[in-house]
C-alpha cells in the first residue's frame, strides 16, 4: 500500500516536471504554432542562471528564490531575441522555423559548453528541499518534488488567470483564434507575438530552475526534455492549456506505473505506444480549439 | 497552416531527434580499410599518438578529465626528451559519446594520421565498438577505465581495473561489513549488465541475496520509481553501476527519499573525484566507492602527479582513478617502446610483459599474457570536502584475472 501511494506520488511528480517543461511550449507551440526546437535550451538557460546566481548569493534558499524571476527574464529575453531575429521572418514557413531553431539549439548547447565547460555543474539545494515529509505508514514525500508540484500548479494558475482576465491575455487569445480579425480590430499582432514568446520562453527558464533540484545541469539537458515537452502539448491538444495539464499528469502516472511493473526502458515503450494509439483515435489531441479562422 | 501539417513536421523532427539518440545504441563498425596492419608513421622527428575521448555528449563530464591527464603525461614525456628520441605529437578526436563515432574516429587516427598508439575510450560500449577496428588494423589502444572483464584483445592494453581488482573487492568489503542483501542499479549497457551477472554469481556463492536489479537508459534522469523500489526492498546496500549524468539524478532522488549512507550505503564503481564534484557532496557524503586510486592515496609519485595536474589545469581540479590510469597508460607505452627499441606494434606487445611503473596508485606491473596490469584494490568513503578517503585496501597489487578463472563461483560466466 505504501509502495502504491509512493508510486502514485512519483507519477504525479513526474507529471509536474512534464507540465513545467511543457507549459512554455503550450504557449509558443500550442498558441502560436511555432515549432521551437530551442525550447529545451531555454530550460538549460534557466538552470545555468541558478548556477551563476549561486556563485554570488551564498544562501541556497535565497538564491533559489532569486533565481526564479531572474531565470524567467533571462530565458524570456532569449526567446524574444530569437523571435525578433529569426522566427518572425519565418512565420509562414514552419519547416524552416524547425530547422532554424534546431540550429539555434545546437549553437546554444555549444555556447554553454564554451562558457561553463562540458562537465556538469552543481548547485546546492536548500536543506529544506533535500529532506522529505514522513507520512503515517512509512510513506515519505520528497520536499523537492512537492516544491516542483507547487511551482507547476502555481505557474498553470497564473498563466490561466493571465490569459482569462488581463487585457494582454485577451489580446493573446484573440490573435490565436483569428489573427486577421484581431489585426483589423487594431491589435498589434506582432507585439502580441513577441510578448507571448517572452512568456513561453520565460516559463521554460522557470522549469530550468526547478530541474536543478532533480537532475544534472549540463549543456545537453535540454535535448533530453524537448521530446517529452512536445508530446505533452501534441497529445493535450494544440491551443489549450487544460489538455497539457491533464496529459502531463496522465503520462507521469502511466510512466511511473509502467516503470514499477516492468523496467524503465519498457515503461518508455508503453508510454510511446499509448500515445500513438491515442493519436490514432484522436489525432487532434485531447482538446481542440474551435475557431472560425480560415487558417 | 493547418494543425495537421504542423503535426507532420513535428513528427519528422522527433524522428530526427530520436534517430540521433538511437544511433548511440548501435554497434556499427566500419569495414573499409585494408586487412593488413597500417604501420605508424615514425619517419620524422616526432611520433604521433591518438587521443580518443568524448568531449561532448553525456560522457563528456568524465572523459574530458581523462583527455587532460593524457596531455599531462605527453608533456612530461616530451619535456624529458620524448620516446626513443622522438617528441610525441598528440592528435585529438572527439568521440562525442556516440559509439559509431568512436569507431569512425579510431579508423581515421589509425589510417589517416598513422598514429603509433591510441589512448582513450571510457564506456565499454565505445571500447567494444573500436575493438574490431584496432584488431583489423593491428593497432594499439590503451584503455584507461575499469570495466566488466571477460575480454582480452591482443591489441588493447587495459590499464584500468578488471572485475577482480574492483568489483570483487567491493563485494568482499560489503560482505566483511555484514551486508546480507544488495540491490543492483545500473545504466543499460554492457558494463552494468555484465558486472551484475558477476555480482549475482558472487552473491549466490557467498550467501548474499540480490533483492532487485534495475537498469536506466544512459542519460536517463528520472529515478523516482527506481529509488522507490530500492527503498521498499530494504536491502543492506546498493551496488551502483550507473554511468554519467544519471548518477546526479539518482543521488538527488536517493537523498530526497530519506535514504542515507548509514542506513543503506551505495557502493559505486563509476563515481570518482570529478563526478563527486558534478553531483555535489551534499548528496554523496559517506557513500562508498571502489577504485584503485584516490587523490588522497599516499606516496611521492602521487604528490608529484597531483601537483603537476593542479598546476596545469587549476587548483580546484581533482584527480581521479581513470585519469590516473590514463596517465599511467602513456608512461607504460613509453616504457614498452623503449624496451622494444621500436614503435612496431608487435615488438611493443612482445616487450610489455613485466614492465613496471612507479604510478601514483603505487607500483603497477604489466601482465603480458592478459595485457592488463596488476594494481592495488581500494575502497574509499566520500568526504564532505569532495575527496575520497581510503577505508580499505588489498595490501598488495592484485594480479589481473579478466576471466575470473581463479574464482570457482565464476565458472558459469563467460
Amino acid at each position: 500500500m505504501t509502495v502504491l501511494f509512493g508510486q502514485l506520488f512519483t507519477g504525479i511528480s513526474i507529471g509536474a516536471v512534464l507540465l513545467l517543461i511543457a507549459l512554455g511550449l503550450a504557449l509558443t507551440f500550442g498558441q502560436m504554432n511555432v515549432i521551437n526546437m530551442a525550447h529545451g535550451e531555454f530550460i538549460m538557460a534557466g538552470a545555468y542562471t541558478t548556477y551563476v546566481l549561486q556563485q554570488s548569493i551564498t544562501g541556497a534558499g535565497l538564491s533559489l528564490v532569486v533565481a526564479l524571476p531572474v531565470a524567467f527574464v533571462v530565458a524570456g529575453t532569449m526567446g524574444v531575441l530569437l523571435e525578433v531575429l529569426l522566427i518572425r521572418r519565418l512565420y509562414a514557413r514552419p519547416l524552416d522555423t524547425l530547422l532554424v531553431t534546431w540550429g539555434v539549439s545546437l549553437m546554444l548547447q555549444q555556447l554553454a559548453r564554451d562558457v561553463f565547460g562540458s562537465p556538469n555543474v552543481q548547485t546546492r539545494a536548500p536543506e529544506l528541499l533535500t529532506g522529505n515529509v514522513a507520512l503515517p505508514g512509512g510513506l515519505t514525500i520528497a520536499n523537492n518534488r512537492l516544491f516542483i508540484l507547487a511551482l507547476a500548479l502555481a505557474a498553470v494558475a497564473a498563466l490561466t488567470l493571465a490569459l482569462r482576465l488581463t487585457p494582454l491575455g485577451r489580446r493573446i487569445r484573440a490573435v490565436v483564434q483569428n489573427r486577421d480579425l484581431a489585426a483589423v480590430s487594431g491589435i498589434a499582432t506582432s507585439r502580441v507575438d513577441r510578448t507571448t514568446f517572452f512568456l513561453g520562453s520565460g516559463l521554460a527558464g522557470l522549469a530550468g530552475v526547478a530541474l536543478t533540484l532533480l537532475g544534472p545541469i549540463g549543456p545537453t539537458m535540454g535535448t533530453n526534455l524537448i521530446i517529452d515537452a512536445f508530446l505533452v502539448v501534441v497529445v493535450g491538444g494544440i491551443g489549450q492549456l487544460k489538455g497539457s495539464v491533464i496529459v502531463a499528469f496522465a503520462l507521469g502516472v502511466l510512466q511511473a506505473t509502467g516503470e514499477y511493473l516492468t523496467t524503465l526502458s519498457v515503461a518508455k515503450v508503453i508510454v510511446f505506444v499509448a500515445i500513438v494509439a491515442f493519436l490514432q483515435w484522436r489525432p487532434q489531441g485531447l482538446f481542440t480549439l474551435r475557431t472560425r479562422s480560415l487558417a | 497552416m493547418s494543425l495537421f501539417r504542423d503535426r507532420r513536421i513535428l513528427a519528422g523532427a522527433m524522428t530526427l531527434v530520436a534517430a540521433a539518440a538511437l544511433t548511440a545504441c548501435g554497434s556499427k563498425t566500419s569495414d573499409e580499410g585494408s586487412a593488413a596492419g597500417v604501420t605508424a608513421d615514425v619517419s620524422g622527428d616526432t611520433v604521433k599518438v591518438g587521443l580518443l575521448n568524448s568531449l561532448s555528449g553525456t560522457m563528456a563530464i568524465s572523459e574530458v578529465t581523462v583527455r587532460d591527464s593524457i596531455m599531462l603525461a605527453v608533456e612530461e614525456i616530451n619535456a624529458a626528451g620524448g620516446v626513443l628520441g622522438k617528441k610525441i605529437q598528440p592528435v585529438g578526436e572527439d568521440g562525442a559519446s556516440d559509439w559509431p563515432t568512436f569507431a569512425e574516429k579510431a579508423e581515421k587516427l589509425i589510417s589517416e594520421d598513422r598514429v603509433a598508439a591510441v589512448f582513450g575510450c571510457w564506456t565499454s560500449a565505445s571500447r567494444k565498438a573500436v575493438k574490431p577496428v584496432f584488431e583489423k588494423n593491428k593497432a594499439l589502444l590503451f584503455y584507461p577505465v575499469q570495466y566488466e572483464g571477460l575480454e582480452q584483445s591482443p591489441y588493447i592494453f587495459y590499464t584500468g581495473a578488471t572485475t577482480n581488482q574492483q568489483i570483487v573487492p567491493g563485494l568482499d568489503y560489503l560482505k566483511s561489513q555484514g551486508a546480507k542483501s544488495v540491490y543492483l542499479v545500473g545504466s543499460d549497457y554492457v558494463f552494468p549488465r555484465t558486472a551484475n551477472k558477476i555480482i549475482k554469481a558472487y552473491a549466490t556463492a557467498n550467501g548474499m541475496t540480490v533483492l532487485g536489479e534495475d537498469y536506466a537508459p544512459l542519460g536517463s534522469t528520472e529515478f523516482g520509481t527506481i529509488v522507490n523500489k530500492v527503498k521498499s526492498s530494504g536491502a543492506d546496500a546498493v551496488f551502483n553501476t550507473l554511468n554519467g549524468d544519471s548518477n546526479v539524478a539518482f543521488f538527488k532522488e536517493y537523498k530526497s527519499a530519506g535514504l542515507t549512507a548509514a542506513a543503506m550505503p551505495v557502493v559505486s564503481v563509476s563515481i570518482a573525484e570529478e563526478e563527486v564534484k558534478g553531483i555535489g557532496t551534499q548528496y554523496l557524503e559517506g557513500q562508498l566507492t571502489a577504485w584503485n586510486y584516490y587523490q588522497t592515496t599516499p606516496g611521492a609519485a602521487n604528490s608529484k602527479f597531483v601537483a603537476a595536474y593542479k598546476a596545469k589545469y587549476g587548483a580546484d581540479k581533482p584527480t581521479s582513478d581513470p585519469m590516473e590510469a590514463a596517465y599511467v597508460g602513456v608512461h607504460l607505452w613509453k616504457a614498452m617502446v623503449e624496451k622494444a627499441g621500436a614503435f612496431d606494434v608487435e615488438k611493443v606487445r612482445a616487450a610489455s610483459d613485466g614492465i613496471t611503473f612507479d604510478a601514483p596508485e603505487g607500483l603497477v606491473t604489466v601482465d603480458g599474457k592478459t595485457q592488463h596490469i596488476a594494481k592495488t584494490a581500494r575502497i574509499g568513503k566520500i568526504g564532505a570536502d569532495g575527496l575520497i578517503t581510503e577505508v580499505w585496501n588489498s595490501g598488495k597489487p592484485v594480479a589481473p584475472d579478466p576471466y575470473l578463472k581463479t574464482y570457482p563461483w565464476a565458472s558459469g560466466l563467460s
